[in-house]
């Protein structure tokens, strides 16, 4: 998960500081340093550093601080704060047009991910309900129409091409009426990767944006870009006034600190980051919720609208009723491992859990997916028949499911001890449950 | 010919150069004397430039060190030696430029998304048949929309065939079908592309290792050529990838792309320090020609020379 590495670097420096009835200054400084180092590691502006490092160190040295019961304590919110003001405070959402169809012009370096998240801006908007449509207008890079037109089917958005021997600009301006045309409120234009110094290149997206007028120009930013990130955000705001970023291969380990960097030197909003591969992968960007997984606050909310999201109220319902009616089979497990999957990698929805991230015992392990999809075909090998009453299954039957999913048959028997286990669990959580009501408590797919 | 790749190496390395010699110009002509408050500067320029931490202190001292050996005591006398110490580091691991000497060989193109792997390969195979080898193609990059579309272009432009299944096929059948064909042909080089993969993905880079694997049992003969492909712009992230490829599969060697940009560079030197894994190739821009052969030399004189 993105920033892991600041994360814990920072909780050891703040290990340090925690715990201490009184700091001094130089404690405070001590500490500054190792979160500058930290930082700087993870690829943050080097003058945005050394603005956040003055501006947490003047605060921290200041009376209140030194004068509390918990001085580490506050420190670490201090920087929290900080860090969370640097991202930007509020959430920015696309805005669209009052009169559609609204525009939105992708930019950016090359193998920054442009046409990928075409795809996957196309397929959230679908979700929510718009209609957009796909615009290929980067003719120079070889098969990328083709990319575009393979991911645009994946995720069931349209897209407009003209083959790569027409002016971009003219596929922009065609495609935006053919738009108007066949009702499409929203259109995306992906535009060839370039870069920002190059500019005969940026002169053709400075005439694209006046002839489609876009109500968004967004930058796609690649997470792991280094110091060069604030260069490149400053040439692309300059020549076309970007209105916000996108943030790609948030998925990768450690860095990101080009976040940071671009949203404190441009003061423009990050408003969508891509976490993953697949074309669902793309959620929007909250800022505070990106300062707390950077402090290893872990990132419940994100899990509990995951969660949310992936949650069939009436499949729901369904279950507790068996649960309390101790008729949960076979059937069902199988739902609630979907269930699960479809929220994604088991390892990225525990680095989400407040502490899990540093937890010593969990390092090293290494959560399988696999393990979750071998469960799956066992169940899939079972009958309709042994599957609602797993009593049924005898030795031989055993044997047929162990041949039918490719594994052995003690795989078979632990999942079956596996499934007596919940069931108890089941039983217990029933009886937890209106305690749980009581503290607003919520309902999740578990196993 | 040296001449007009230096000149091409400095062209591409222009806005390279502009970035880090004229501030370090600005610095030591600033300067009369070398004292601490030089230093820290040089540690800015040094950092802004994606050299990375630990590397950075690590050539200040190396600088400090040499500046008491030579007796140097006037700051303008600085960045002839800071050049020199550069180009020591380096050098320090053995930097044999690319080279397909043995035949048959295998190049094996492995990299995070969006680096230029495609590209790169292009330009290698254009590169490598110019030497008058035969070359073909395997597209192993099964996983991304049109990315097999986009290396048979390559292969229609550099006239080299691409052998490829559809996607969403096994990369490691493509690379035993790729194998099977170059031993059956007699080809001398066979330049795999594979499918960007994030480097923390435990089941992608195991996915590699299969390939490497099918390699192993398939085409024990062929001298083999691990490249990974770095993007300059990438920060001190490009370090944690070599790492972990590097674990999967033992690079020989890396491939610089889009130093054409306002990209320091200095990654460059973060790899060579803490890896030892030497930079063979650099891409300096997005024409059929634009790949070089990576010398230190070239390399540190285009990057301090003054127009």
């Amino acid at each position: 998960m993105a920033f892991e590495s600041l994360s814990e670097k920072l909780q050891g420096a703040f290990n340090q500081l925690r715990g201490r009835g009184k700091l001094n200054e130089k404690d405070v400084k001590d500490a500054m340093r190792e979160v500058k180092l930290a930082l700087l590691e993870a690829d943050v502006n080097f003058k945005v550093v050394k603005d956040f490092i003055n501006t947490v160190t003047e605060r921290a040295i200041g009376e209140s601080v030194m004068q509390s019961l918990t001085p580490g304590q506050q420190v670490i919110k201090i920087v929290s704060d900080e860090l969370t003001n640097l991202m930007g405070k509020t959430q920015s959402k696309i805005e669209f047009s009052s009169k559609p169809p609204t525009v939105i012009m992708m930019a950016g370096l090359q193998g920054a991910g442009k046409t990928t998240t075409c795809g996957k801006l196309g397929s959230l908007l679908k979700k929510q309900g718009k209609r957009p449509l796909l615009i290929a207008c980067d003719v120079y890079r070889p098969a990328a129409i083709q990319q575009l037109k393979v991911v645009g089917e994946k995720v069931g958005v349209p897209v407009f091409e003209m083959g790569s021997d027409v002016n971009p600009v003219k596929i922009a301006k065609a495609g935006l009426e053919h738009a108007i045309h066949f009702n499409n409120d929203v259109v995306i234009i992906d535009t060839a990767g370039r870069l920002h110094i190059d500019e005969s290149l940026m002169q053709e997206l400075i005439e694209m944006k006046e002839v489609v007028s876009p109500k968004e120009i967004l930058l796609v930013l690649d997470a792991m870009t280094g110091q060069d990130a604030v260069n490149v955000a400053e040439h692309f705001n300059k020549q076309l006034e970007i209105s916000g970023v996108i943030l790609t291969k948030l998925d990768g380990d450690t860095r990101g600190g080009a976040a940071l960097s671009v949203r404190a030197v441009m003061g423009k909003p990050i408003k969508y980051a891509c976490i993953g591969e697949k074309l669902t992968d793309i959620e929007e960007f909250y800022p505070d919720r990106m300062a707390s997984r950077i402090l290893g606050m872990g990132d419940v909310m994100t899990l509990i609208e995951k969660a949310q999201e992936n949650f069939d109220e009436e499949k729901a319902k369904k279950l507790e009723k068996k649960m309390k009616n101790q008729t949960f089979d076979f059937e069902d497990f199988l739902d609630q491992l979907e269930q699960l999957q479809n929220m994604g990698p088991i390892g990225d929805l525990l680095g989400m859990i407040p502490g899990m991230k540093n937890n010593k015992s969990l390092q090293g392990m290494e959560v399988n997916d696999k393990d979750l999809t071998r469960t799956k075909a066992i169940i899939q090998s079972m009958t309709k028949k042994e599957r609602l009453d797993p009593d049924l299954i005898n030795s031989s039957r055993k044997k047929r499911i162990a041949a039918g999913c490719g594994l052995h048959v003690s795989d078979v028997n632990r999942l079956l001890k596996q499934f007596e286990q919940t069931k108890k669990m089941m039983k217990q959580f029933g009886g937890m449950e209106k305690k749980m009501k009581r503290g607003g408590g919520m309902k999740f797919p578990f196993f | 010919m040296a001449f007009s790749f230096f000149n091409k190496l400095k062209e591409g390395l222009d806005k390279t150069r502009k970035g880090i010699t004229d501030k370090i110009d600005d610095l030591f002509n600033n300067y009369g004397e070398i004292d601490d408050a030089l230093f820290d500067e040089l540690e800015e320029i040094l950092i802004m430039a994606d050299v990375g931490m630990s590397t950075t202190l690590k050539l200040i001292e190396n600088l400090r060190t040499e500046l008491k050996v030579r007796k140097v005591k006037e700051a303008s006398e600085v960045k002839t030696v800071f050049k020199d110490v550069v180009e020591a580091m380096l050098r320090e691991n053995n930097n044999e430029p690319f080279h397909v000497g043995d035949v048959p060989t295998i190049v094996m193109v492995i990299g995070v998304n969006g680096v230029g792997k495609t590209t790169s390969i292009g330009k290698i195979a254009h590169m490598v048949k110019a030497e008058g080898k035969s070359v073909l193609i395997a597209a192993a990059d099964t996983f991304r929309a049109a990315a097999i579309d986009q290396l048979k272009v390559w292969g229609d432009r550099v006239g080299v065939h691409v052998i490829h299944q559809s996607e969403g096929s096994d990369p490691a059948a493509v690379i035993y079908d790729a194998i099977q064909s170059a031993k059956a042909k007699k080809i001398d080089v066979l330049i795999c592309d594979t499918a960007g993969r994030l480097h923390n993905k435990v089941n992608l880079m195991n996915e590699l290792a299969k390939v490497f694997r099918i390699i192993d049992r398939e085409y024990p003969d062929a001298k083999r050529e691990v490249l990974l492909v770095l993007d300059a712009t990438t920060g001190q992230n490009a370090i944690q990838q070599a790492k972990v490829f590097n674990e999967a599969a033992q690079i020989s060697g890396i491939v610089l792309t889009k130093l054409d940009g306002t990209a320091k560079g200095g990654v460059v030197m973060a790899i060579n320090s803490a890896l030892n894994i030497p930079v063979k190739l650099i891409g300096v821009g997005e024409g059929i020609d634009d790949l070089q052969l990576f010398d230190p030399h070239d390399f540190v004189e285009a990057l301090f020379s003054s127009k």
